[in-house]
């Protein structure tokens, strides 16, 4: 219950920008990133780690940030779609989504994003089927999926062309 | 009576700008305007919202199905630092009136239950605080006493339920909402004389749009001006937002609506009045602003956005040649515990009730009931996806039972292509359509033969392949009358379904859309701007796209009913007539050229035949702003560029009797699904091998956006006929409340590619011929798929006639039909 727990000081890095705050133990990560600091890129969904729309990475590693309490997140890095590419300078994976119609409502779309980052920094030429293996951990409801495994196909192609950052 | 077949003399359309004209922009595969901020994060979603010194709202939800709410105890949620109010229904119930409700008689609920709840999740109380931290503990603090009642689950069951089980006692001593007996053509007649009468009773479980982002609102009163000002992630604002003010009892200039991103809808948003009025009842008692946001719970148990729930008992007659001659139904549909559209989703149904298919007369006997559920809302159809499964379930049980094949039957049955415009038997037009050309568009991108031929193959190898077909309309463009036909007596019969379009070309000839309706996952901004761009020979790249809140919006219906680029198409294409009129009448001084001499080209308004004698739209829009002295005199011509239209239903009349509803849904899409599937009958798995998907909406604006709505669509249909079912026990609780275990389709549910064909049947009434596109997959996937799965359990004599048809559901046919036929997996 409020005020059961004493408040903790914490230093959250988010898109390389450190974030010292005293926040309730209960605080969950994605009210932190939304409501603490402003980036309302990252969306929530089910509120149950079930579909994905909260996904950040955190140290490297797409998590649930609906789930996750911001003091796990004391002393580590975050990174949101606020971290990609901005408005006239999409990154490959971005332009990829745009060219190959993998959104509609967009709601779900910043979890995929940084889903797909993870999968192309481990892996920057995924076949087919990995993309799909990854995706299965997000749910979209609008495209039926084709079009988001065509749009990281399309950003495999555009980061041989241009750089190898997704 | 209406009469089945073609019209002889049509009604005169519409049209300004036909189909058959050379496009530059309609018909190319423009990237979405609307992509790269939702691509970076800059969405602007209800949760985005943020006001100065704004508070949160809770609500307290009934555990309870039924049940009398005694007393309320608040003192220690209003002790709880950080709570600012606490509200029950009786504090509701002094500031606000009864939510919309379009039923006749109307159907009253209230944003917070007052002396009664009537569902599991209905709102008891709402705690306004600091945080939402803080109202959901102080929501926990509330003290409640109920007094249960029966509680009603079955649909059967709420037709013979009788005292305290009844809902709404002051409609009724029973949980019947409505009971209604219809009849189109001679019905009795074909059935007498039918040489075969096929019979099934189905199964359409409750699902529902569920959206990746719930419903909320954000909400400020303004006691200086005693106006309230609402976000709110909901559509039709400027349509029927005005009952929102009635019921926050202001009058409708006291409030204005803001429209924001939605994160989906699929029906669900339709018209969010509930959010709105909750965080309007909670800014008003607060003093200040106030954001309510459903968690998945609260959206799940309680948003008023489950679909259809229904029991039908299908006749189909057919005559000695195998012609279906008559349909015969009736139908339970479990309403839940209100009505807030009435029996919209029958009337809806009855647009396209005989399918793609001459079928002459139709009887229809509809009880809509009361239980202690949800209250429906809309889903993707709206009711007519219910009809197309009713009715392409009901032909695969012909071509079953009377040994068929199933595309043979289909075509012999077929509206035929030079019959249109078609009159059915409820009175409805189909404007026009290729029904045959759809199926064998299909059966060629299936290799349909191909595929039986590996069927065959399969099944001397032990192995369970199926290939469905299901050949489906997908009416467009809703006139209001489907919302009150149905009632016995009318009410407020509304009759306008308009969509407007506000267009300002500035001083450097760059172009401002204003839409009245928002942004819903559809592609708004790229419809309004390929058409003016098509319009005025203009880069779209020089038009933006905005949403005009309810002070200065203009009639609009909204996206729903796939009715919004047809409807925007119009009021695009009527704006832009003013606005190019007035663009020759200056550039006709500039270049000294009678206006009718004039065209558009690249940009430029230039003298018909002369390549070197023109103006850019750009020096023309500058003349017209700055320098008013350069042209003449005339008090019609003013300063600047700007034009407002408003487009009116294309085709729309009033219902003559009820066995003749007038034509009230008439911009007719098709398509044909053919899904090929393997079924595993250890576990019941239904696995995809193929699965193709030809539609026809007529002009495409945009091919890439329709394909994106045909898969998502599919998927959607996929979800409602594999996975997804809201649960109630028999005491009308919510089995699953969380998408846990209400399973929404992941990519692994899905088929790795759906084929896509577009066979492309303008419609003569709409602009550029333009048919909706946004509900069809939903409205095709489920038969489809039902179609294949039984063709694939065709050696074991499984019939399908439920959905979802879940691995368990599947594995208990396969049981049963295995104990019959004495073999076992």
């Amino acid at each position: 219950m409020n005020g059961s727990m004493d408040n903790q000081d914490v230093n959250i890095t988010v898109n390389g920008r450190s974030y010292k705050r005293r926040i309730e133990p209960r605080l969950l990560l994605s009210d932190f990133i939304r409501h603490g600091i402003g980036l309302t890129g990252t969306h929530v969904g089910c509120e149950n780690g079930v579909c994905g729309a909260c996904t950040v990475l955190l140290d490297g590693l797409a998590t649930r940030s609906c789930c996750t309490l911001a003091v796990q997140a004391d002393g580590r890095q975050v990174e949101t779609v606020e971290s990609l590419g901005r408005i006239n300078n999409l990154s490959p994976l971005q332009r990829g989504f745009w060219e190959m119609h993998g959104l509609q409502c967009g709601y779900c779309t910043p979890g995929m994003l940084m889903l797909m980052t993870e999968l192309l920094r481990e892996n920057p030429n995924p076949d087919r089927d990995t993309i799909r293996a990854r995706l299965n951990d997000n749910i979209c409801r609008c495209t039926g999926y084709e079009d988001i495994v065509n749009s990281v196909e399309r950003a495999v192609e555009l980061m041989r062309g241009e750089s190898s950052r997704p | 009576m209406a009469e089945a077949g073609k019209i002889l003399s049509p009604p005169a359309g519409r049209q300004k700008e036909r189909s058959d004209q050379r496009l530059n922009v309609i018909g190319t595969r423009m990237l979405r305007k609307e992509d790269p901020r939702f691509l970076i994060g800059r969405g602007r979603f209800i949760d985005d919202i943020t006001l100065p010194n704004m508070a949160h709202a809770a609500v307290l939800r009934s555990p309870h199905a039924h049940a009398r709410i005694k007393s309320i105890n608040t003192g220690a949620a209003l002790a709880l630092p950080g709570v600012v109010a606490v509200i029950t229904g009786e504090d509701a119930a002094k500031e606000t009136g009864p939510l919309p409700c379009f039923a006749n008689p109307t159907v009253e609920q209230r944003c917070v239950a007052l002396g009664k709840v009537r569902h599991v999740g209905e709102p008891v109380v709402l705690v306004v605080a600091d945080n939402r931290y803080i109202a959901e503990d102080a929501a926990a603090l509330v003290d409640v006493e109920y007094e249960l009642l029966p509680a009603v689950s079955d649909m059967m069951d709420a037709i013979t339920s009788r005292g305290d089980a009844v809902l709404h006692p002051e409609r009724g001593p029973d949980n019947v909402a409505e009971h209604r007996n219809y009849s189109f053509g001679p019905v009795d007649q074909e059935f007498a004389q039918a040489a075969h009468v096929i019979k099934r009773r189905l199964r359409w479980s409750r699902s529902g749009g569920q959206p990746l982002e719930t419903a909320g609102s954000v909400a400020s009163f303004d006691e200086g001006s005693g106006k309230f000002t609402i976000y709110v992630n909901g559509s039709m604002y400027n349509y029927i937002g005005l009952t929102i003010a009635t019921a926050l009892k202001v009058a409708s200039h006291q409030l204005n609506i803001i429209p924001v991103d939605a994160g989906g809808s699929f029906g669900s948003k339709l018209f969010l009045h509930k959010v709105a009025v909750l965080a309007a009842l909670g800014a008003r008692a607060a003093g200040r602003p106030v954001k309510y946001i459903e968690d998945r719970i609260d959206n799940i148990t309680a948003c008023d956005n489950h679909g259809s729930d229904r029991i039908y008992d299908v006749e189909l007659a057919l005559d000695a040649a195998n012609r279906m001659t008559a349909l015969r139904y009736k139908v339970v549909d479990d309403y839940g515990a209100y009505f807030q559209y009435g029996l919209g989703t029958h009337g809806n149904g009855f647009s396209q009730t005989v399918g793609p298919y001459k079928i002459r007369a139709v009887g229809a006997e509809i009880y809509a009931v009361f239980t202690n559920k949800c209250q429906q809302g809309a889903c993707r159809g709206f009711g007519s996806e219910v009809t197309n499964f009713m009715i392409e379930r009901i032909v695969d049980a012909a071509v079953a039972e009377l040994n068929l094949d199933p595309i043979a039957f289909r075509r012999d049955n077929f509206i035929r292509p030079e019959e249109f415009p078609y009159q059915i038997p409820t009175g409805n037009l189909y404007d026009s359509g290729n029904y045959p050309g759809a199926l064998d568009m299909a059966l060629q991108l299936l290799d349909y033969d191909g595929w039986r031929e590996k069927q065959q193959l399969a099944r001397t190898q032990g192995r369970y392949v199926g290939i469905g077909v299901a050949s489906c309309q997908e009416k467009g463009v809703f006139s209001a009358t489907e919302f009150w036909m149905l009632n016995r007596q009318p009410g407020f019969a509304l009759t306008s379904s308009p969509e407007s379009a506000s267009i300002k070309i500035d001083a450097t000839g760059k172009a401002v859309i204003s839409l009245h309706a928002p942004c819903w996952g559809n592609s708004p901004e790229t419809v309004a701007a390929m058409v003016l761009a098509e319009q005025l020979t203009m880069d779209p790249a020089d038009i933006s796209v905005t949403y005009s809140d309810s002070d200065h919006g203009l009639p609009g219906t909204g996206p729903g009913g796939s009715r919004y680029t047809v409807m925007v198409t119009g009021a695009i294409t009527g704006a832009a007539t003013i606005i190019k009129e007035k663009l020759k009448r200056v550039a006709s001084h500039m270049l000294e050229a009678g206006p009718h001499d004039l065209e558009f080209r690249n940009g430029k308004i230039g003298v018909k035949g002369a390549s070197g004698l023109e103006v850019s739209i750009t020096e023309v829009a500058t003349q017209a702003h700055f320098f008013r002295l350069s042209l003449p005199d005339d008090p019609d011509l003013t300063s600047g560029l700007d034009a407002s239209y408003t487009y009116d239903h294309p085709l729309a009349t009033l219902p003559k009797s009820d066995s003749d509803f007038g034509i009230f849904y008439p911009i007719m899409g098709h398509m044909c699904h053919m899904p090929v599937v393997e079924v595993d009958p250890k576990t019941g798995q239904v696995s995809f091998l193929d699965y193709v998907a030809v539609h026809d909406c007529g002009t495409m604006i945009n091919p890439m956006t329709v394909d994106g709505h045909v898969r998502g669509g599919t998927a959607q249909g996929i979800g409602t006929a594999l996975l997804e079912e809201f649960r109630y026990d028999k005491n009308g609780q919510l089995l699953n409340t969380s998408f846990t275990d209400y399973l929404l389709p992941r990519i692994s549910n899905l088929p790795p590619q759906v084929r896509i064909g577009h066979l492309v049947t303008p419609s003569p009434y709409t602009e550029y011929g333009v048919k909706g596109a946004g509900e069809g997959g939903r409205m095709v996937a489920p038969p489809a798929l039902i179609s294949a799965i039984e063709d694939a359990l065709r050696p074991l004599g499984v019939k399908i006639d439920t959905v979802p048809v879940t691995p368990s559901r599947l594995r208990a046919l396969i049981r049963e039909a295995e104990a019959k036929s004495g073999r076992g997996h």
